[in-house]
């Protein structure tokens, strides 16, 4: 969704005059200062979800934000919407439960690259085989930055962190690759230099009915950035500038990271198809266990599907 | 698409009304469908799976959704999410299933979200004895999610009372926002007998709801109750009304947001565990068999109860007075009953090595006898009667 100069002009203008931060309607003012670290990538991801849910035609109140355990995780805590901090790894599942009972909810997971790749790995790939209608953004730092830079499952082969410190000897997850051969209708990469591609792979994800996945790409200047010569928060967004590549067609395969100087990242909304999401199908269930059931209790289904819809609730 | 919100009261056209012989298992799903259970996740488990095969059935008939999760981790993470947007929620497993639910269990308690735990016990630890009975998880009911919590279990001795325990599961679960366990096992899973459902018979509780409407700035105290809303119990407010609340498994304050010191945990978490424990008159469930002139009394729950209840009427025959304490609720404890029946001996018989006889010692303060196995195999009466025997 383009936004015209006029718009972006008009935003800052709007925060000159007033001194109310633009975003403060939608975090929770009262828990701020955060805990986020200067230079932390989170808070772009935070801004960039903050800005799509602003431009989505969804009403505020069905916005629901459910996170895991890291510093990612703490993004529920921040957000004035209804959210949910749960525990380590299963903000998906728990995710799935709301989004089921409440198919109105508009579900957005927010977590990291530990809570959604390592311990809660099982669930997203369960979650996007069966399309659950939950959008996915996992801020990846490659590492898990809340207990203090231990290696995870995206850390890359060779990059240091505090128990790696001869070196990391395994392969880091290639995480769009991953979530497209789960069955992801929606897959994008973007990195927190990249905020406005990033706002609106988020919108776009709010349109999506099924499992979406965004990466973002983040600094971790505190326990990644430093060990791994990628420096401040800064000189970390500055190499993004120069190593990232657009690719939207990009061979999924090929998009592995390696976060060495030398390398470069491929970014871009890279799958965006149409497959019918789990309550869409499971709707079917619901006919046909009606209708049988009907049957053998010799009233018209007609009539039995109705008092069964009525006592089911909204449509 | 339909909102799974808990109907209002008895939901007549799902009931299945009526006089049948069916399985303990069967009848747990029954009672989970009459309490106006609509979301069921879970994984199957011997000897639950039955719990499973029925809600697949018969949720979609009654306009609920079963979902089979790709584990108990998820399957536990999963009801309290469909708690959280207002569904009443089950899942049901067996001992290696359980032991993974554990932490969501504590996050249950910890965000106040009512949901219902069935756990049909088998032999254990580990895999352990699958297809064959077992008692040795009632502890583990207890204590097995870390921190201090407490929790409401019952211990159904028939199909019937699967069925019953189920609805009152639900009840209690909605009226104290909390998880509740219905810790069942194999025997009483897979017994058939007649189980009679009476609509008029069934009665429905909901969790207590915010009065306020949810209006900018104004906000209200999801954890906020401190002793003084009834029961102790907060309001909950659901996802998608306008509340823009906060759960957390951290502790929080009363509006839900984390506070990470001493003063906090000691407010927050006893109020959590205190409106359980001061109710505890209110949900503590025994029956009482012939104690009145009982030297001897007979503690006993589940299965094994029905073994007890034998040997009882065996131990009369012979002229040998003995009663019997069958407890229906394992958790709360119902100790001041024990505690009145301290000048009798006691005898506890379990398929496990002697949980709930530590637990009666405690308050009886005294040593209990024991009458043990650690599974595979219900305890015959006359073993109990030889217990009575020796002891009398
Ligand atoms: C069951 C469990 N195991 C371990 C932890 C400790 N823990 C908390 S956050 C975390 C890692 C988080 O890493 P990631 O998801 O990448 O988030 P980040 O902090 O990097 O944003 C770990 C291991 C926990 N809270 N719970
Ligand atoms: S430790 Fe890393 S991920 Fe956590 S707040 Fe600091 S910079 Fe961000
Ligand atoms: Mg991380």
């Amino acid at each position: 969704m383009a936004v015209s100069v006029r718009q972006v002009e008009d935003e800052a203008l709007h925060v000159i005059k007033t001194d109310r931060h633009p975003e403060d309607e939608i975090l929770r003012k009262d828990r701020l200062p955060h805990i986020w670290c200067p230079g932390c990538g989170i808070g772009v991801a935070v801004t960039a979800y903050i800005e799509a849910l602003k431009r989505s035609d969804i009403p505020r109140e069905q916005h629901v934000v459910v996170s895991g355990i890291g510093c990612t995780g703490r993004v529920a805590g921040y957000v004035n919407l209804d959210s949910y901090h749960t525990t380590h790894g299963r903000a998906i599942p728990f995710a799935t439960g709301l989004a089921i009972a409440n198919p109105e909810l508009e579900v957005t997971v927010f977590s990291g690259d530990g809570d959604l790749f390592a311990i809660g790995g099982n669930h997203i790939i369960h979650a996007a085989r069966r399309n659950v209608d939950l959008n996915v953004i996992c801020v990846n730092n490659f590492n898990y930055g809340m207990t203090g830079g231990q290696f995870g499952p995206t850390t890359p082969e060779e990059a240091k962190t505090t128990t790696t410190p001869y070196g990391n000897v395994e392969d880091g997850f290639n995480l769009p690759y991953l979530a497209a051969a789960s069955g992801a209708v929606y897959v994008a990469r973007w990195t927190s230099l990249h905020f406005r591609p990033l706002r609106d792979a988020i919108l776009r994800a709010f349109q999506k009915r099924g499992l979406t996945f965004i990466e973002v790409v983040s600094p971790c200047p505190t326990s990644f950035g430093r060990p791994n010569e990628l420096g401040e928060g800064l000189d970390e967004m500055e190499w993004y500038r120069l190593s990232c590549v657009i690719d939207h067609d990009a061979d999924l395969r090929e998009i592995g990271l390696s976060m060495r100087k030398d390398s470069h990242i491929v970014v871009g909304n890279f799958v965006d198809v149409e497959r019918p999401e789990f309550l869409e199908r499971y709707e079917r269930v619901i006919q046909r266990a009606q209708g049988q059931r009907s049957a053998a209790q010799e009233v018209g289904p007609e009539s039995k599907r109705d008092q069964a819809q009525a006592q089911g609730g909204a449509a | 698409m339909r909102k799974l919100l808990a109907p209002e009261g008895v939901d007549r056209e799902a009931v299945l009304a009526g006089e049948h012989f069916m399985t303990g298992d069967d009848a747990c799903a029954e009672g989970a469908i009459a309490a106006g259970c609509r979301f069921y996740a879970g994984y199957p488990i011997t000897p639950s799976s039955e719990i499973a095969e029925r809600m697949a059935k018969r949720l979609p008939q009654v306009g609920g959704v079963y979902i089979q999760m790709e584990d108990e981790l998820a399957s536990m993470a999963a009801i309290i999410g469909a708690s959280c947007a207002g569904a009443k929620a089950m899942t049901a497993t067996s001992g290696p299933g359980f032991s993974l639910m554990q932490e969501n269990i504590g996050l249950a308690f910890m965000m106040e979200a009512p949901c219902v735990v069935v756990d049909v016990q088998r032999g254990g630890p580990s895999t352990g004895l699958p297809t064959l009975l077992g008692q040795s998880d009632m502890m583990q009911a207890r204590f097995g999610s870390h921190g201090d919590y407490a929790v409401i279990a019952y211990a159904p001795a028939s199909p019937q009372e699967m069925f019953d325990l189920t609805v009152k599961a639900f009840n209690m679960a909605e009226r104290f926002r909390t998880p509740v366990l219905v810790m069942a096992d194999e025997l009483v899973g897979h017994m058939s007998e007649r189980v009679v459902i009476d609509p008029d018979k069934i009665e429905i509780e909901r969790r207590p709801r915010p009065e306020a409407k949810p209006a900018e700035g104004a906000r209200i105290l999801p954890f906020g109750a401190n002793g003084r809303g009834e029961n102790g119990v907060p309001p909950m407010p659901l996802a998608g009304e306008g509340y823009r609340v906060h759960f957390t498994g951290l502790t929080h304050d009363e509006r839900g947001y984390p506070q990470i010191d001493p003063e906090t945990q000691e407010r927050m978490i006893r109020r959590k565990i205190r409106k359980i424990w001061d109710h505890r008159d209110e949900i503590v469930e025994y029956e009482e068999v012939e104690l009145d002139d009982a030297p001897i009394v007979l503690v006993a729950y589940g299965s094994t109860a029905r073994a007890a209840l034998r040997a009882l009427r065996l131990a009369r025959e012979r002229g040998l007075r003995v009663g019997m304490l069958r407890l229906i609720t394992a958790w709360p404890f119902p100790g001041r009953k024990v505690e009145e029946l301290k000048d009798r001996e006691l005898i506890v018989p379990e398929v496990n090595a002697g949980q709930m006889a530590r637990e009666v010692e405690r308050w009886a303060r005294k040593p209990v006898h024991r009458v043990n196995r650690l599974g595979g195999a219900p305890i015959a009466p006359e073993e109990i009667l030889q217990k009575i025997e020796e002891v009398a």
